[in-house]
């Protein structure tokens, strides 16, 4: 494990299988919170938090607990149940030390618990680093490179859509057509990555 | 086969324990006190989350009502209900505001007002009115491009096809969103018990008016004479008749009036 492979994967996850154009994960909050550039800035920071703590926690619960019971089997809801209860955990902790942050976070903490992004990224984890050396950094790696891919994901989108709100977009395709039409051609774009490799 | 489910139930079981004793703790711990009158100011609200009032949502209007720094009667879609049942809550007596209801004062749609140039571009008022002032011919009324259609969030108004706002008095709470966007101040908001109110707030007057717009208001000033407004209560300012809100005796001013200004409402 070198700095090159580990580059290797944050570019991995964060553009050549980007969550969002590849690998077709959290798809609820890419249509629905980009309207705005704000709200999608402020879900795409939640997000990359989630899921670069999370990668953290999964880690440590199956390598400490199921492995040693030999209950692999179960990691998907073992890792929902410590998803669940992390994100509510960092939900309590900063209504109390940082309100502020808390406003500003707080509504999309909630609506990430089991954006299945976030579990996405666990489960790649484990069928990809589990078991490898030096597998803690690389999930880490993987979770922060996820978050980062699907919030350049939302800022495009955020960016395209509040543009096509001056556009002359025929009746029929106002709203969410002409935002599911951008989403397909946005894709298409990132095919561009394919192959991307080091 | 069955130490396998054992163990599965077992440790599953057991993860799920520990987390919600952790959760159970950390609420303790990290646990905010929240005022109670907050919740029951929430509830009392109209629950809309409009953001008339000016807070974000029923919920930081609450926090800000329970702390002295709002006023209920802010809460204009709540109305009388809402000040009243705030004032019982936090025990500080209210009054509430009279209620109002937006007009358009102006009747120069696409077929009665003039155009000077042909317009292609961005549907927004507020956009129009930067880029020189409109493509209407009189520069004080309605764009008709709907910017107050959208800033009102219950609903209240919607376009006619002669490209003039219609507003849907029962569902207009006379919060004023349309009034602050409306770059021509055309809209305004006046109280519910007025009866009538003059549809045109062009301060051009006589020939320059009928050149530009057939609805206008010319200041011929037949409004104001004795004999067709016998309390006397119209005068002209600003080349529009001004009245008092309660101005009862419009009937022949409404009837008489060469541009058909007056609007009676259907209240």
């Amino acid at each position: 494990m070198n700095l090159f492979e580990l580059f290797s994967i944050f570019i991995g996850v964060a553009l050549v299988n980007n969550f969002i154009f590849c690998q077709f994960l959290g798809l609820c909050p890419y249509i629905g919170v980009t309207e705005r550039t704000s709200s999608a800035m402020g879900m795409g920071m939640a997000v990359i938090f989630v899921m670069t703590l999370s990668s953290i926690i999964t880690w440590a619960i199956y390598e400490w607990v199921l492995v040693p019971y030999g209950i692999t089997y179960l990691y998907i809801i073992a890792f929902i149940l410590v998803i669940a209860a992390f994100v509510q955990l960092v939900e309590m902790f900063l209504q109390k030390s940082v309100p502020a942050l808390y406003r500003a976070l707080g509504i999309y903490l909630p609506l990430i618990t089991t954006n299945c992004a976030v579990l996405g990224v666990a489960t790649l984890n484990k069928q990809q680093l589990f078991g490898t050396p030096g597998s803690l950094i690389k999930c880490i790696v993987q979770g922060f490179g996820g978050g980062i891919g699907f919030t350049l994901a939302m800022l495009i989108m955020a960016g395209i859509r509040e543009r096509l709100d001056f556009a002359e977009v025929p009746q029929s395709l106002r709203g969410i057509p002409i935002a599911l039409i951008t989403a397909g051609l946005t894709a298409i774009g990132f095919l561009g990555f394919a192959g991307l490799s080091f | 086969m069955y130490d396998v489910v054992v163990l599965s139930l077992a440790v599953l079981g057991l993860m799920g324990l520990c987390l919600g004793l952790i959760l159970a703790l950390f609420s303790r711990i990290f646990a905010v006190r929240i005022d109670p009158r907050i919740e029951a100011v929430a509830g009392a609200l109209a629950g809309l989350n409009c953001g008339v009032c000016g807070y974000a949502g029923c919920n930081a209007m609450a926090e800000a009502l329970v702390a002295g720094k709002a006023h209920a009667r802010q809460c204009t879609p709540g109305g009388a209900a809402v000040v009243k049942k705030v004032s019982q809550i936090l025990g500080k007596e209210e009054l509430p505001a009279e209620p109002r209801v937006a007009v358009v004062r102006c009747r120069g749609g696409k077929d009665e007002a003039r155009e000077k140039a042909k317009y292609r571009g961005v549907e927004d008022c507020v956009a129009i009115e930067v880029l020189e002032a409109g493509a209407k011919s009189c520069i004080y009324g309605c764009l008709g491009m709907g910017s107050c259609v959208s800033a009102c969030p219950f609903g209240a108004i919607r376009m006619t096809p002669d490209r003039l706002p219609e507003i849907v008095e029962k569902k207009c709470t006379g919060c004023g969103k349309c009034v602050a966007i409306c770059p021509r101040h055309v809209i305004a908001l006046i109280l519910r018990r007025q009866r009538v109110y003059c549809g045109c707030v062009s301060r051009d007057k006589g020939a320059r008016v009928k050149q530009i717009c057939t609805a206008g208001c010319t200041a011929c000033g037949l409004c104001a004479l004795p004999a067709i407004t016998p309390s006397g209560r119209v005068v002209l300012k600003n080349n529009l008749p001004e009245f008092p809100p309660d101005w009862d005796d419009f009937a022949t001013a409404a009837e008489k009036c060469p541009s058909n200004c007056f609007v009676i409402r259907g209240g």
